[in-house]
């Protein structure tokens, strides 16, 4: 078993924003230990000589020119906002920094 | 409050200042890095309203995917080749994962571990004539975020915000972020290296022709880590990272200070804390912002939708071969085809009169009569009128003046004014000349006349001259110019002066 903690489990729900239960928090910790587990038996499958990559596809350099599209409408931006002032979206008031 | 700050001087007796800096370049490609979305770094799109440079991927709405812009990926190795880095055979984007409303997909396509340039070096002159190295760490692709105003609150900043408004015009402008190696050895010219290097970074992208970089539209920008260590001691100090430097003169002047304001805290046995801190223009300060924390815990990993960029050795070399010659380089040859001096060629290059003077030479005149011209009379009417020299006249005019000025036909005096009638719009100085009467009088018997008569009139001073006092005739020379109302060559009126003094 790979040892998530409690803690690790709490710190990724607060980066992600997502609000959990204590017992969420129980459950998770042991389903995410499994996951990662599972996922590890990966590397026991492949050799030294395996390089690793980040993508499945043998594939490089897909690129597109550099010529204008479409753009959206205001209408169209704004069909799926909370709120807006016709020209911007409106959000919250950020507390904290851009980064 | 208030920051306590130590002398400048007395900072650096005590501490030795390491710098590093990561500025960021907007590219000015037609359209944005991973979609075809209008670019607002592109001359074309300055001014469009808000939200209309934007397409899903802008939005990061679902579904949509990117695709790598060709011609970023041509910008960003020339910049990287000009920065004397090594272009890597493979690099990939990563995600940087944060929750921001600048950010719509909640992560910013960036590069982490496989950066497309790496291990460069830039070299900087000091207003000295010093050179240094600065040494290069990578420089990588990535996209801008959006923009955000805060609305409501004293005082629009994001403290008592009531909400914010956002635009995600600039999500997605293709962005190279160069980053340095920490930079030792500075010392007291911290504040001036500082400068030239975002000087002499901007100078290389305005060559490359790949970003307008201008620092007040955010073009450029320039986030300056500084830290401080005790005299003797290996270890680097804690350092700050202030962001928000957006001129070459704010980025000076952030350096200093936060050399003054940190070292007073050690001074007072207190510690830095390790935060980003924003630079505040009008009163020539920095204030805390966020504390490094969990925050940046920003889970880098390699970016799912987007394959490798692996540039063909074919490609690079033929963007090595394309590449203009270095503003450095440049400056060099030109301070040694023109003979000048450092400090010269130092006020031609902060005049921004480098490229004028050039033309001026190529039109005929010679380097020296060129740089006195644009840096003395034209600059100081351009200081006047608060415009640029090069807008008040053409290099042309200067040549052709300087020619008058050497034929015989104006004196510098004269040249003056012609110029004045120039830059008022009469013409060439040929035209001015003409039209305004002026021209050196030439005439012996007139410029005779004149002489006896002033000589006539200071009997003592022509009893000066018989007495081998010649600076006495300075007096004589200035009555005849004064007649003559400037007109007159004032090393023949010399001559004379002292041929007629002789003879009487």
């Amino acid at each position: 078993m790979s040892d998530i903690t409690r803690e690790q489990v709490e710190h990724l729900a607060g980066l992600s924003r997502i609000a959990l239960t204590d017992e969420e928090i129980e459950s998770l910790t042991t389903e995410l230990s499994a996951i990662v587990d599972a996922i590890a038996k990966v590397s026991e499958a492949v050799g030294d000589d395996v390089p690793a990559t980040s993508h499945p596809v043998p594939l490089a350099n897909v690129t597109r020119p550099d010529v204008e599209g479409a753009t959206l409408s205001h209408a169209e931006a704004f069909a799926g906002a909370p709120s807006h002032d016709g020209e911007r979206f409106r959000v919250s008031a950020i507390l904290g920094e851009e980064q | 409050m208030k920051d306590r700050l130590m002398d400048f001087d007395e900072a650096l007796e005590r501490y030795e200042p390491v710098l590093g800096f990561e500025v960021h370049v907007e590219l000015g490609t037609r359209t944005k890095m991973f979609s075809a979305a209008p670019n607002p770094a592109h001359p074309d799109h300055h001014d469009a309203a808000p939200n209309t440079l934007i397409d899903p991927l802008s939005l990061g709405l679902p579904g949509s995917l990117p695709v790598v812009n060709d011609e970023a990926i041509r910008y960003s190795i020339s910049l990287g080749l000009a920065l004397g880095c090594e272009i890597a055979e493979s690099s990939r984007f990563a995600r940087k994962n944060y929750y921001y409303p600048d950010t719509p997909k909640n992560y910013q396509i960036s590069q982490y571990d496989e950066p497309i340039a790496f291990e460069g070096s830039v070299e900087v002159q000091l207003a000295d004539g010093r050179r240094i190295d600065i040494p290069i760490e990578r420089a990588h692709m990535e996209e801008d975020a959006g923009k955000l105003t805060h609305v409501g609150g004293a005082t629009g900043r994001i403290q008592g915000a009531e909400y914010s408004l956002v635009d995600y015009n600039r999500a997605g402008v293709p962005l190279v972020e160069i980053v340095t190696k920490p930079i030792v050895g500075a010392e007291h010219s911290a504040p001036e290296i500082a400068k030239a290097y975002v000087a002499t970074i901007r100078d290389i992208v305005l060559s490359l022709g790949i970003s307008e970089a201008r620092m007040e539209r955010g073009n450029l920008r320039c986030d300056a880590n500084v830290s401080l260590r005790p005299r003797g001691q290996e270890r680097f100090g804690t350092r700050t990272e202030t962001k928000n430097v957006n001129s070459l003169r704010s980025v000076e002047r952030a350096v200093r200070y936060e050399i003054q304001r940190q070292a007073a805290i050690l001074a007072g046995g207190g510690t830095i804390t390790q935060e980003t801190r924003h630079w505040h223009e009008d009163t020539g300060t920095t204030s805390p912002g966020r504390p490094k924390s969990d925050a940046d815990d920003y889970r880098y990993f390699p970016e799912p939708d987007l394959l490798p960029v692996e540039p063909t050795r074919e490609l690079v070399e033929q963007l090595r071969a394309a590449l203009p010659e270095q503003p450095a380089v440049r400056r060099r040859r030109l301070q040694s085809d023109w003979g000048f001096t450092d400090l010269e060629l130092q006020d031609v290059v902060n005049a921004g009169l480098l490229d004028t003077i050039e033309a001026t030479v190529a039109a005929g005149a010679s380097p020296a009569a060129a740089r006195k011209w644009w840096t003395g009379e034209l600059a100081r009417v351009a200081n006047e009128r608060g415009v640029d020299a090069a807008s008040l006249v053409t290099p042309g005019h200067v040549a052709e003046l300087q020619r008058l000025v050497d034929e015989g036909t104006l004196t510098d005096r004269l040249a003056r004014q012609a110029l004045e009638g120039v830059v008022a719009g009469e013409g060439s100085p040929s035209e001015v000349a003409a039209a305004r009467g002026l021209q050196v009088v030439s005439d012996e018997g007139a410029l005779v006349a004149a002489v006896d008569e002033a000589l006539a009139a200071q009997p003592d001073v022509l009893a000066k001259i018989q007495d081998g006092k010649v600076q006495a005739a300075g007096a004589v020379i200035g009555a005849v110019m004064k007649a003559m109302r400037g007109q007159a060559d004032a090393a023949r009126v010399r001559e004379i002066v002292l041929e007629r003094a002789a003879q009487s």
